[in-house]
């Protein structure tokens, strides 16, 4: 799996060169700035390109703005973004063109390597993977209204396992449950929710995530 | 708060002027009286028992100084600071010479005998230029009314009928209305700005308060610093160098560990590894509190969407600031609004709220409001407190509209230069 790598700190960099070629990736590109990094996604066109937020020469949020015009000219392009901090705006801004293919994730996400390494595939197989921060605050900030305050707290749990890209099997695993019933779940928070059931985890993830975000 | 931009004030139109001077020459017998009081026993002082009757003098020239100033103010169409010194602290003997070293206080008092001589006299010609246009106007009513009474205009003519008496007087009326309305205007002003050379501060005086104004919200600029750096210190170092201390410590332990028994090294290397993800989460919330890194992105624009963004009540945003504004000001105004806003979500009870952000005339207007339970008194809480000192640095100002049952307006603006480059404005609600 072919992947960009967009880092400025050296350190940083070189582990996550480290880290990925170890699991199979090729890194066929590494840089340390905004404009080769959009010049790199556009003529590699990686599986998968891992983005740092904050890049030279602004250091503002360059590499994101990068990634973003990146799949302005390649639609679809898979962009798994890591920041210091998440900022709901951003992603929403990365969500905006409902291409899939995005991943929003918290620096030290890094740490669990089986999760960033899947999260990474995930990405770069078009799915959405947020990270679990944005989903709270999201849900945080829903809290109140009208058809998520009738969600039980067991359905709030899926519906962030849900929109943090999991699969129906996945989610099982992780509470401890059978799929059966976390699909039970699933039916019933669409419909509570109002959204029309799918199976696609990607659609699921987008659907639920502009839900909350346009809420 | 301290401020000592010029607040522009509304004109007021010839008619409500002549209201004015009406009010003006009614005041002038009182003016009169309190200046002539005011001489006598000032050269009477040395009996000491004039003493009483001077301050009372000078207390009621300061009421009527106020009077003269809000109408002149109104003339000029900016308003007219008050020039007093502060009352220092001490005893009466202090306080009265200090009354008798300001400036203001002799100032006072020579207005008050400009305002009685050459001030009179600029308004009574003003009001009689008006008088005349009505008077003129009203001949041909009061020539039918008593005819035998005004036989002769001006010994010139003699009125004889009725249209006689329009044909004579009201060409002389609109000749006197050119003259009201072309010097009355000027007259007016005059007076104001004569008014304004005597009761506006010394550029001396103005410069001293200034001077007292900037000591103020330095020092109380550094001490919100100096707490500042504390509150870091504090964090970092029950924060973040703690776990660091912990990680090192877990990582020293599986070192040890690791050949004897490898599955307690696994344990101690997770949490090394949970320690670590704690460690950044409390350095991004110390950094968000310094300096929140999409207010570095985006600025104040971007900063503030986020902010309504992470908001639990719906919260619309309008920004209309064409350029972008010097950092230390784009802070100041990101954290004042962020507070304003945890006001509204922690007190108000509000199901909505609303900010928009302006820039204008070198000011940037900051308006945060919600249709809340109001009744928030800036008084009490210290939320309103801190961003009045946070404005402080700034020469800002912070006006809170919330009448009880609300809705509540708090409007922070503070003076500033814009960056030319330009953004569209923009808006959302989120």
């Amino acid at each position: 799996m072919r992947v960009v790598i967009g880092e400025d700190l050296a350190l940083l960099r070189d582990g996550l060169i480290r880290l990925l070629t170890a699991h199979d990736f090729e890194v066929v590109d590494a840089v340390d700035n905004g404009p080769s990094l959009l010049r790199s996604l556009v003529t590699h066109r990686p599986d998968v390109a891992v983005v740092d937020i904050r890049l030279p020469p602004t250091f503002t949020d360059e590499g994101l703005r990068a990634a973003i015009s990146a799949r302005e000219q390649v639609p679809g392009l898979p962009v798994l973004v890591l920041s210091q901090y998440v900022e709901q705006l951003y992603a929403r801004e990365l969500l905006s063109d409902r291409a899939g293919g995005v991943g929003y994730l918290l620096k030290d996400r890094v740490s669990d390597i089986g999760q960033f390494i899947d999260a990474a595939r995930q990405v770069a197989a078009g799915g959405t993977v947020m990270d679990p921060e944005v989903i709270s605050q999201l849900l945080a900030r829903n809290a109140r209204n009208e058809p998520l305050g009738a969600l039980t707290p067991r359905e709030r749990e899926v519906l962030s396992h849900m929109a943090e890209g999991r699969s129906n099997a996945a989610i099982a695993a992780r509470m401890f449950v059978t799929e059966k019933a976390v699909s039970k779940h699933t039916n019933n928070i669409f419909a509570k929710l109002g959204l029309p059931p799918s199976e696609d985890d990607n659609r699921r993830v987008l659907a639920v995530l502009t839900y909350l975000n346009g809420a | 708060m301290p401020n000592t931009a010029e607040h522009a004030v509304p004109t007021a139109g010839r008619l409500r002027r002549i209201g004015w001077q009406v009010g003006l020459i009614g005041m002038s017998p009182i003016s009169l009286a309190v200046a002539i009081i005011s001489i006598v026993f000032l050269a009477l002082s040395w009996t000491w028992i004039a003493l009483p009757v001077v301050i009372g003098a000078v207390a009621m020239t300061r009421v009527l100084a106020d009077g003269y100033r809000t109408v002149a103010g109104q003339l000029l169409g900016s308003e007219i600071a008050r020039p007093y010194r502060p009352r220092p602290a001490g005893g009466w003997s202090t306080r009265l010479f200090a009354l008798a070293k300001d400036p203001a206080t002799w100032r006072d008092l020579a207005w008050l005998w400009v305002n009685a001589t050459l001030g009179f006299a600029m308004v009574v010609f003003s009001l009689g230029l008006f008088l005349a246009v009505a008077w003129q106007l009203l001949f041909p009513v009061v020539w039918s009314i008593w005819p035998s009474v005004f036989v002769e205009y001006w010994g010139v003519f003699d009125i004889t009928s009725l249209p006689r008496a329009v044909a004579v007087s009201w060409p002389v009326a609109l000749v006197y209305f050119g003259l009201w309305w072309r010097f009355e205007p000027l007259l007016m002003r005059s007076y104001a700005r004569l008014a304004r050379s005597l009761l506006s501060p010394t550029e001396s005086s103005r410069l001293a308060k200034r001077v007292e104004q900037l000591a103020v919200s330095r020092a109380e600029t550094v001490d919100t610093q100096a707490a500042e750096l504390r509150r870091i210190e504090r964090d970092l170092h029950d924060g973040a160098q703690a776990r660091l201390v912990a990680l090192g410590m877990s990582l020293g332990m599986a070192d040890e560990v690791m050949d004897r028994d490898p599955q307690a090294a696994k344990v101690l290397l997770a949490e090394a590894r949970t320690t670590t993800s704690q460690a950044l989460a409390e350095l991004r919330n110390l950094v968000r509190g310094i300096h929140p890194p999409v207010l570095a992105d985006r600025g104040l624009d971007g900063a503030v969407h986020a902010l309504a963004m992470a908001c639990p009540l719906p919260t619309s945003v309008d920004v209309d600031i064409a350029g972008r504004l010097p950092a230390p000001v784009e802070s100041a105004g990101y954290f004042a609004v962020a507070e304003a806003i945890t006001n509204v979500i922690k007190h108000s009870g509000a199901g909505k709220a609303w900010v928009r952000l302006t820039y204008a005339d070198g000011r940037l207007a900051l308006m945060v409001a919600d249709d809340g339970n109001g009744g928030a008194d800036p008084g009490r809480g210290t939320g309103l407190r801190g961003i009045e000192r946070r404005l402080a640095a700034f020469d800002g100002t912070v006006v809170v509209s919330s009448p009880a049952g609300g809705p509540t307006v708090v409007t922070m603006e503070l003076p500033c230069e814009l960056s030319s480059v330009k953004t569209s404005p923009s808006s959302g609600t989120a």
